[in-house]
């Protein structure tokens, strides 16, 4: 299964480019974005260059005499910056890496200078000590094993009863919710969900805590709101029942719900190295913490895998990866939920710029791809699908991608409506068949990437997509 | 969960759900845990059976665009424009050293034009927003855009101004196809005809007012001034008939532009009117002193003039007399005048004295006649020396004519006549005649309105006074000045009586002309087909 055990194979290729989307969907605000691009160009930049390895760095002048020293890796990424800013990355980071995503030429390719030295061979050298011990499936448990597994145990069932406990509780509201009636809901409003879902919080269930909250906007959501509050309620208490029945639930589902009540398990089993093709990645502000959705897609495995990664106050999650370019990884699936959420481990080489899109289907076959997930999970709202040879056409208020060699129509999510996301696709399309990935589910599919089939896709319609060479996969979020 | 529930109607059980299962129970559950159960079984298995949805009509596909696509550099480069422009703030007074990226999206367009770049598909939705909200941008955008724009702009709302100008992105039938041509000026869209009575126009002057005839009496007035506008491109001779009788129109605006575009025809009848009156009123008088200009206002509008598109009352302010024998002056041809004074040129009559105090009246009258029949000899007797401080010279007052007549000159001399005007008056009225000199800037010109920009420096005022100039030599210095410029970001110690801090202002300042001359040599480079 391994071939290189020890250090990631780093070629003297120069790392992919990202490109000026990807860096600024780094910044951790809007602000930080404007101040960022207004630092993208070689103006304000001296000193600067890039090695084969991924790191950039550059000098920034700014109002005091001495220039601000700013490194980037952009293998993590990971920055530091001579500025007193707290935000993180910073806008000299995100400005230099705009200029290294320009391309221009004010970054040759050269030797790391001596003032990012420590910083940059302190992270080298952790990095290849973290890939010297074993993979990270078995490293992550055994480092962070616990010192006391007696203690442990102990800690895991007290957590199991407390949730035991707001199951029981949210099952007496949800009755006694049917029994007066759902109208009444709309009347008492989101004071009574707020309420519920901190009492979940209390019992550590965090994903019963976020379903409540959920609940409490439907009132609010517009007409046919009774039955999608029933929906909802019918499926927290699905979700009740089958956690205050877990021992009689066969393991693969047992591990579904407890994930959907809350508890992490952490990625376990073999890891997968495989060629996995950047699809979409997107961040969904939840309160103060940021929750960051990277989706793959492996080559040769033909899974699809979902990466997690979270960046609370003000600074972005941790993980970026150049939406359009393959990267040869590993990765360990967590357990429950169709094992679509995985744990990226160790990389090899660097990212190619290139990725053909993954073999598509029918609107048909994403629809019951959809249906066919929820044996395993009926918690799920939407499926990771591409489509092959769609045409985005109008329909009523909304829209639909339609087969292009027939009549069946998916429509797209009312979410992605809004999006500017929507009129690149329908400007790629051009009324013409193009791939589509995205989410499908009961409300329709969130598109997320595109491909377009025509030439154009080689160097022109791709647009802001790819790294260097058009990998021509279009991001749509 | 258990496994035996009669399922009742989804309907059903919304309905007990919202009333409440204790004033509405369900048939054969038990309680509201029952009611939950039977609504979770219901929602799964909805969701798993899900089937596609039938399709709606497909729109057309886009018609093909044969341009080459855009170079991989230049793309990125677009990209990072239009980015940018949600991004940008009013630039007040202070703006850093980074170059504003908004402000040279109508240059990108207009280089990539040139190339005939076909626009990048994806790019295409910023592009039209970018449009929408940027009038100036939208014949270059569109043109860039190309007839994929065009498809996209008819399938959203928000981007309606695209097909407004243009003919819809309906292909316009050929000209010498009579009937396709009269079909489609009988029931095209407004914008389709116009488009349509343009390529007529081009192709056979005639034809076209012809074809404007067969409806012209039942056209909406504002239809009718826009067709008549349309003839400005391209007018001649043959137009004069047809605007003889639009002289006594209904709409008064549709005479006023008939008058308008008439007077720009020297030879028509309409001129040799006008001219007539004019004369009547300007006479050279012979004094001892040698030649001056006498005038002698119209004493009344009588219906002759008023059907010749002269306004009979004067706006409040202005003394009828004179309101009249402007109008006259500005649309009689200015051929006259040389006759008129004894073959002297245009240079020579504008240097006469002129008595009782007409001078102004008859040399604002004749700015607007320069401007309206194209005249560079005059518009150059008009404008005067630059060194001439712009109160005192025969020219107009106001520096928005002295620009239009500026525009008249050929490019080079127009850069060198606005060069020694900042020589000679600063910066500080020079704003508006940058504005239409020939862009990139000649060298004479970028020399002088940098030295200028050092002088003011030096004189110690801060840069925000001069950020409309400054921002214009972002965008209209030759980008190879950049390196020559570079001595100029340097911060030099503070002179004396120096306003505080305004050193560091302008070298920050100097920096982002600098690098946004840099930004701009680059940007034309990536755009160069390879």
């Amino acid at each position: 299964m391994l071939l290189s055990q020890g250090e990631p194979l780093r070629t003297a290729a120069p790392a992919a480019r990202w490109t000026v989307e990807q860096v600024l969907a780094l910044a951790p605000d809007e602000a930080s974005r404007r101040a960022g691009s207004k630092l993208g160009s070689t103006g304000p930049w001296s000193g600067g260059g890039c090695d084969g390895s991924g790191a950039v760095w550059g000098l920034c002048k700014g109002s005091g005499s001495k220039p601000y020293q700013t490194v980037v890796d952009t293998t993590g990424p990971a920055y530091k910056c001579s500025c007193p800013s707290r935000k993180f990355p910073c806008k000299h980071a995100l400005g230099l890496l705009l200029v290294w995503a320009s391309g221009e030429s004010a970054l040759p390719t050269g030797e790391v200078p001596d003032w990012t030295g420590e910083w940059l061979t302190g992270r080298r050298k952790r990095a290849a000590e973290k890939e010297g011990k074993d993979g990270p499936a078995a490293g992550g448990a055994s480092a962070t094993g616990p010192a006391d597994p007696e203690a442990a145990r102990r800690r895991a069932e007290r957590r199991a009863e407390r949730i035991t406990g707001g199951a029981q509780e949210l099952e007496q509201r949800l009755t006694d919710l049917l029994r007066g009636g759902l109208a009444a809901a709309d009347q008492s409003g989101y004071g009574l969900w707020e309420e519920t879902a901190a009492r979940m919080v209390d019992a550590q269930a965090p994903g019963l805590a976020a379903r409540v909250r959920e609940l409490g906007s439907i009132p609010a959501s517009g007409p046919g709101w009774p039955a999608r509050l029933l929906e909802e309620c019918a499926l927290l208490h699905l979700l009740d029942s089958a956690w205050l029945g877990i021992s009689r639930l066969p393991e693969p589902l047992a591990a579904t719900v407890r994930t959907r009540v809350g508890l992490t398990a952490s990625a376990e089993g073999p890891p997968i190295r495989d060629k996995w093709l950047v699809l979409a990645q997107y961040d969904t502000p939840d309160g103060k913490i940021v929750t960051r959705r990277i989706w793959l897609h492996g080559r040769d495995s033909g899974r699809a895998a979902m990466l997690l990664s979270f960046g609370a106050a003000g600074r972005s999650p941790g993980l970026a990866l150049p939406v359009g370019v393959t990267i040869d990884a590993e990765i360990t699936p967590y357990p429950g939920m169709g094992r679509l959420r995985a744990e990226l481990g160790r990389q090899f080489g660097v990212p190619s710029p290139a990725g053909t899109p993954p073999p598509g289907g029918t609107v048909a076959a994403a629809i019951a791809a959809y249906g066919h997930a929820l044996r395993d999970d009926p918690w799920l709202d939407t499926w990771p699908v591409t489509l092959h040879e769609v045409i985005p056409v109008p329909s009523g208020n909304g829209w639909q991608l339609v087969d292009a060699a027939g009549e069946a129509a998916l429509p797209l999510a009312p979410s992605a409506l809004s999006r500017p996301g929507l009129w690149k696709l329908v400007a790629l399309s051009g009324g013409s068949p193009v791939t589509v990935f995205g989410e499908c589910g009961h409300r329709g599919l969130d598109p997320l990437a595109a491909w377009s089939a025509d030439g154009d896709g080689a160097a022109g319609s791709a647009g802001i997509s790819s790294a260097d060479t058009a990998s021509g996969t279009v991001r749509l979020i | 969960m258990p496994h035996t529930i009669t399922p009742a109607p989804w309907e059903e059980l919304v309905t007990a759900a919202l009333l409440g299962t204790d004033r509405r129970p369900v048939e054969g559950n038990d309680g509201p845990a029952g009611l939950l159960d039977a609504a979770a079984l219901h929602t799964v298995r909805r969701r798993a059976g899900l089937l596609p949805a039938p399709a709606a009509p497909r729109p057309g596909p886009a018609p093909v665009d044969p341009r080459p696509p855009l170079p991989t550099a230049a793309r990125r480069r677009l990209a990072q424009l239009l980015a940018d422009r949600s991004a940008a703030g009013g630039s007040g007074g202070r703006r850093g050293t980074a170059p504003d990226l908004t402000e040279l999206i109508p240059q990108w367009l207009a280089t990539a034009n040139q190339h005939g770049f076909r626009a990048p598909a994806a790019l295409l939705p910023p592009l039209l927003d970018a449009a929408r909200s940027r009038t100036d941008l939208r014949p270059q955008a569109l043109v860039f855009a190309g007839p994929r724009g065009l498809w996209l702009a008819g399938l959203n709302p928000e981007w309606k101004f695209a097909l407004r100008g243009s003919s819809g992105g309906s292909l316009l039938p050929d000209v010498t196809d009579s009937e396709a041509v009269a079909r489609l000026w009988e029931e095209g869209l407004f914008a389709e005809r116009v488009a349509l009575l343009g390529a007529v126009r081009a192709h056979d002057s005639a034809q076209a007012l012809a074809l404007l005839a067969t409806t012209w009496s039942t056209e909406r007035a504002e239809d009718r001034l826009m067709f008549l506008d349309s003839l400005r491109a391209g007018l001649s001779a043959v137009d004069e008939t047809f605007l003889e009788q639009a002289l006594s129109d209904r709409s008064r605006n549709v005479r006023s532009t008939a008058a308008e575009l008439l007077s720009a025809l020297p030879e028509s009848a309409f001129a040799g009117r006008m001219a007539a009156r004019a004369m009547s009123c300007v006479s050279p008088d012979l004094a001892d002193d040698g030649v001056s200009v006498a005038v002698e206002a119209p004493h009344e509008c009588d219906a002759a003039m008023e059907r010749d598109g002269v306004v009979a009352v004067p706006p409040s302010g202005r003394g009828e007399r004179s309101w009249w024998f402007g109008q006259l002056v500005e649309a009689t041809p200015l051929a006259t005048w040389p006759a008129r004074f004894g073959g002297r040129t245009a240079q020579e009559i504008v240097a006469l004295p002129v008595a009782d105090g007409w001078a102004e009246e008859l040399h604002a009258a004749w700015c607007r006649a320069a401007v309206r029949q194209r005249d560079p000899e005059w518009a150059r007797a008009l404008l005067g020396a630059p060194s001439v401080p712009p109160s005192t010279g025969p020219g107009p007052a106001s520096l928005a004519e002295r620009s239009e007549l500026l525009a008249l000159l050929p490019a080079a001399e127009r850069g060198a006549w606005v060069a020694a005007f900042i020589a000679a008056h600063g910066l500080s009225e020079a704003f508006q005649l940058l504005g239409v000199c020939p862009t990139p800037w000649s060298e004479p010109l970028g020399r002088s309105v940098v030295d200028a920009l050092d002088i003011a420096r030096d004189a110690g005022s801060y840069p925000w006074s001069f950020s409309g100039v400054m921002g214009l030599a972002e965008r209209c210095l030759n980008p190879a000045e950049a390196d020559r410029l570079e001595v100029l970001t340097t911060t030099p110690d503070e002179p004396e009586n120096a306003s505080p801090g305004a050193n560091g202002y302008w070298s920050e300042a100097f920096q982002r002309l600098v690098s946004t001359l840099r930004l701009r040599a680059a940007m034309d480079l990536e755009l160069i087909p390879g």
